[in-house]
């Protein structure tokens, strides 16, 4: 029994400890953002990696979730005979939730792995530790540009996947179901606000923030073997997953 | 590795489809996309319930919009709701005997402002009070008149059919 109890009081010092290395690594990084903004390079380069190589997977699942959004609303909405609503269904639940949340999941598995593994592997082939030696900084030099990469690409792909998945919608709800068009989106039109445009783009925004950082964190303390590369990946994943859940309800509930 | 000109290249389309992408939805998917602010002009009413009327709403002349409710206060002295209306500069000649209602867009849809000209020959000016403004039919109303109504009169008697809803 004893044991058992100090088994959990030691893993919740381990998970302190990473909370607290966590925040630590942050403040580093903000420390260095603005020496790192004045080199673009590199940045372009992490935006390309982690946005334009995420476009593929994300503009497919933007399509297939506008998809059966229009196949799910129509069908819930003629129960109360109001097709003409699916437009501003759709569009209010993408903008304020499905957006993000999905956008910032598919980020995780796609481009948060791919840091991951990306520094992990530096690690692991004693990379970072040459750069030390040769006196680079590896946060200027790797870690923060594929930050603020991330950073920077999740809010233009929370709204490429939004606007790819209101055309997926009307492709069901008004090509395959005969939804009027003019009454999708006039009704979207006249539902929607710019406060539920900014919604999405700010918890895009933070949760590029927060994927990008899990998945630069998890690589660049990664346990410099194969098995720790591969325990780094799977940790930035679930755990991006887990804080991009808990930080939509804080932000939802903090701007509704 | 690739080259960096097909990186930045890549990027570039990337960022473009990016911001293209908000530029739709703000543009595209809401009802501020043309802006009222620069050409437009104020009308205000006072009305004693406005029903479920928000800020934003749709003010309609013979169902075109024209214009919207910008900001909903209560006035404390006439007990009154004061709704302050922008309207486009297009529509500048509105005769200033034009009485505005608050309908029901549909069964379950969202309350606007409807005006209904009038025959002087005088237009609104800016900032001006419309003088005749009808109350938001409020459904409870319309139901307990319904019921009081059907009880004052005793049975056998014909009853004056209630105005229905539908007359508004």
């Amino acid at each position: 029994m004893t044991i058992v109890l100090r088994e959990l009081v030691q893993s919740f010092l381990t998970f302190l400890e990473r909370v607290g290395l966590l925040v630590r690594f942050a403040l580093r990084l903000a420390a260095i953002l603005p020496s790192g903004l004045l080199r673009p390079k590199p940045i372009i380069e992490q935006v390309y990696n982690t946005g334009a190589m995420s476009l593929v997977i994300i503009m497919t699942c933007g399509l297939f979730i506008g998809m059966v959004l229009g196949l799910q609303g129509y069908d819930l909405l003629t129960r109360f005979g109001s097709e003409e609503y699916l437009g501003t269904a759709t569009a209010i639940s993408l903008l304020r939730e499905l957006g993000p949340v999905v956008t910032a999941l598919l980020f995780a598995g796609r481009a948060g792995t791919a840091l991951a593994a990306e520094l992990g592997l530096m690690r692991a082939t004693d990379q970072i530790a040459a750069m030390e030696i040769m006196a680079v900084d590896p946060m200027r030099r790797v870690v923060l540009p594929r930050f603020l990469g991330g950073v920077i690409a999740m809010p233009l792909l929370v709204s490429i996947f939004i606007v790819v998945a209101l055309f997926g919608a009307q492709l069901v709800g008004v090509e395959f179901f005969g939804v009027d068009a003019g009454s999708y989106w006039s009704q979207m039109r006249s539902a929607v606000e710019l406060s539920d445009i900014r919604e999405g783009l700010v918890k895009g925004l933070v949760f590029g923030v927060a994927c990008s950082l899990i998945a630069v964190y998890e690589g660049y303390n990664a346990q410099p073997t194969a098995e720790g590369v591969g325990r780094a990946t799977t940790r930035t994943v679930v755990i991006s997953a887990v804080v991009t859940l808990i930080l939509d309800y804080i932000l939802t509930a903090l701007m509704l | 590795m690739r080259s960096t000109r097909t990186i930045d290249i890549s990027t570039g389309l990337f960022v473009l489809l990016g911001f293209a992408a908000i530029l739709f939805m703000v543009t595209q998917i809401t009802n501020s996309g043309y802006s009222m602010k620069s050409d437009s002009y104020r009308l205000k009413a006072s009305f004693e319930n406005i029903g479920g009327l928000k800020s934003g709403a749709p003010v309609s002349l013979a169902g075109v919009t024209i214009g919207r409710v910008e900001d909903i206060q209560y006035d404390m002295g006439l007990y009154k709701a004061i709704v302050t209306m922008r309207i486009n500069d297009k529509y500048r000649a509105i005769p200033n005997d034009s009485d505005a209602s608050i309908y029901t867009a549909g069964l379950l849809g969202g309350q606007y402002i409807g005006l209904t000209p009038g025959s002087s020959d005088v237009p609104y000016k800016d900032g001006e009070q419309v003088i005749m403004a009808n109350d938001a039919i409020v459904l409870e109303h319309l139901i307990s008149k319904y019921l009081f109504n059907s009880a004052a009169t005793p049975p056998g008697e014909s009853t004056p059919a209630p105005a229905p809803a539908a007359q508004e």
